[in-house]
């Protein structure tokens, strides 16, 4: 690991300020995923401004309806808040079905979505990669690139982004406050991330020295027809090979809305919400979930080691259509912890 | 390189002070020490095991303000006035914890590498209060891998322990219902890193196991 100064901020405008001054510093929270890649020496940060002691550890409603996640927040107290299960279950499978409880007591709300791809090759130093070191190429488009991203890739890299809680705030259609240089603004979860294009080093559409300070999630809450189906190598902790969120909302078994968010195939949480309206009004049926995966995965792009990804995730979004259409009101504490 | 030896500067030690099984520290650390490396190198708590270093196999677990954490992938600096319980700082005397005690039994080790921090693991477990069935143990245990392949062992001594806290609760809230309180004179037994409640119900749990 290279050597560091250590800042602790106060208050989130004192951090803001403080990253500013330093154009290649980085913000701290939980520090799971950067100190990991400090270790690798694939960030090298000459400032760390630890904002573990700013006043954005709390989940409060929000007066207009809806709920407000604090950036600082850990992964596990969001997942196992009251308000969250109850409101948001979604959310709380999702995040239940990432990382280990270890990690989950340390990971925040606000670094959960800016934790970097655990691509092979963006790990490995002796490997070009594009988002680690611009302009040298992609070693995963001709290399073993099974985890990688079947959909919004493009020459540049077909790296993955790795969290499983972000395919919910996706799905759920979250909203993130931002505390930057020039003030405080608002953007849809949608915006946060970005395809790889021709710069794969940039992960997110923030700009240096922003600070997320909360998550919100929405008025509407889908607290029954929900579903996180995660595949992956293993049972228990592993990152996703093809994750599926799923909210619906039904009238008997009507569909009157459906939001199916993927994770594990593209380079941001991956909707398709022009796809999601030809589910709406028809029934819950296997055709008609099956005609939206074939719609959903219509631009995908196997890379050889990957290619099965594709017909996984038609089929993994069909299981999740269903699982989360048969849920009922009645039986909600039938469904097993994760 | 990118420095040259004789440009090198290092930051600045930075003053930490840490509460570590009940005993306080005031150290002068680097920025860039982990928590397991201050456990191990600078306190001489060995008892933490270094696996991957990577957050990957959970031998550092520690809890830290009673929640479990891997303790390779924090720096120590920021944990400034936590306080910290390894697997030195679960027993009381001669008297092993609970989970100690069970893991023995049930023969829930080979190696014993990973064995502290899957103690720690399973302390953490205990506090968080959410794993109800085998099936939830399994999964709340994910972040600890067993390279002997114990698992079974490891479970089984978990779900005993478990199961002892669930009788003892039944036993407190009698004795609570028929006006005894001889319970909370063993105070001086309580686990570090727990509620002091639990504590209460896991010392219990030992005493109705002995009568049997």
């Amino acid at each position: 690991m290279n050597s560091f100064s250590y800042i602790r901020a106060a208050d989130p405008a004192e951090a803001v300020s403080q990253l500013a001054q330093q154009s290649n510093g980085k913000f701290v929270a939980g520090g799971t995923n950067l100190f990991d890649l400090m270790k690798e020496n694939i960030e090298q940060p000459p400032y760390v401004i630890d904002i573990n002691r700013l006043d954005l550890a709390r989940i409060e409603p929000l007066p207009q309806g809806g709920l407000r996640l604090g950036a600082l927040v850990t992964n596990a107290d969001t997942a196992w808040n009251e308000l969250v299960e109850q409101n948001y279950p979604l959310l709380s499978k999702a995040i239940l079905a990432g990382a280990s409880p270890q990690l989950r007591n340390m990971a925040t709300n606000g670094g959960n979505p800016l934790q970097r791809t655990r691509c092979y090759y963006f790990y490995d130093h002796a490997t070009p990669c594009n988002k680690r070191e611009p302009g040298t190429g992609c070693s995963a488009l001709n290399g073993f690139n099974r985890i990688h991203a079947i959909l919004g890739t493009s020459e540049h890299c077909i790296a993955t982004h790795p969290s499983d809680m972000c395919v919910a705030l996706r799905a759920l259609g979250a909203r993130v406050n931002i505390k930057g240089v020039n003030g405080e603004r608002t953007i849809d979860f949608a915006d946060l991330h970005r395809l790889p294009g021709d710069a794969p080093h940039l992960d997110n559409n923030l700009e240096h020295g922003d600070l997320i300070t909360s998550i919100d999630l929405p008025e509407k809450q889908f607290k029954t027809n929900v579903a996180y189906l995660k595949l992956r190598d293993r049972q228990s902790y592993a990152f996703a090979l093809v994750s599926v969120a799923v909210a619906l909302e039904m009238n008997g078994d009507q569909i009157l809305e459906a939001r199916v968010a993927l994770g594990g195939v593209a380079h941001k949480p991956w909707r398709d919400e022009a796809a999601e309206e030809q589910l709406k009004g028809q029934p819950a049926t296997a055709d008609h979930f099956k005609a939206f995966a074939d719609t959903v995965l219509s631009g995908a792009i196997g890379y050889g080691h990957n290619t099965f990804k594709i017909e996984l995730a038609k089929r993994a979004i069909v299981r999740a259509l269903t699982t989360a259409a048969a849920q009922s009101v009645e039986e909600p504490s039938s469904q097993p912890l994760v | 390189m990118k420095n040259s030896v004789q440009n090198l500067q290092l930051p600045e030690s930075i003053p930490v002070s840490l509460n570590v099984n009940g005993q306080q520290h005031n150290l002068s650390l680097q920025p860039w020490v982990s928590l397991l490396d201050t456990l191990r190198e600078h306190l001489h708590l060995t008892g933490t095991k270094k696996g991957c270093d990577h957050g990957q196999c959970g031998a550092c677990t520690v809890l830290v303000d009673g929640k479990r954490i891997n303790s390779c992938l924090t720096m120590a600096v920021m944990k400034e006035g936590s306080e910290i319980v390894t697997i030195e700082g679960i027993a009381h005397g001669d008297t092993l914890h609970p989970l100690q005690q069970a893991f023995i039994e049930h023969d829930a080790f080979q190696c014993g590498y990973c064995t502290p921090g899957q103690i720690c693991s399973a302390i953490g477990l205990m506090n968080e209060g959410k794993a109800n069935t085998l099936d939830d143990v399994k999964e709340l245990m994910s972040g600890n891998i067993c390279r002997c392949g114990a698992y079974t062992h490891i479970n089984e001594a978990i779900m005993q322990v478990k199961e002892q806290e669930a009788e003892a609760a039944i036993l407190l809230k009698n004795t609570e219902a028929s006006g005894l309180h001889e319970v909370s004179e063993r105070d001086e037994t309580s686990v570090p890193g727990a509620p002091a409640r639990e504590a209460e119900l896991v010392t219990e749990a030992e005493g109705g196991a002995s009568h049997e």
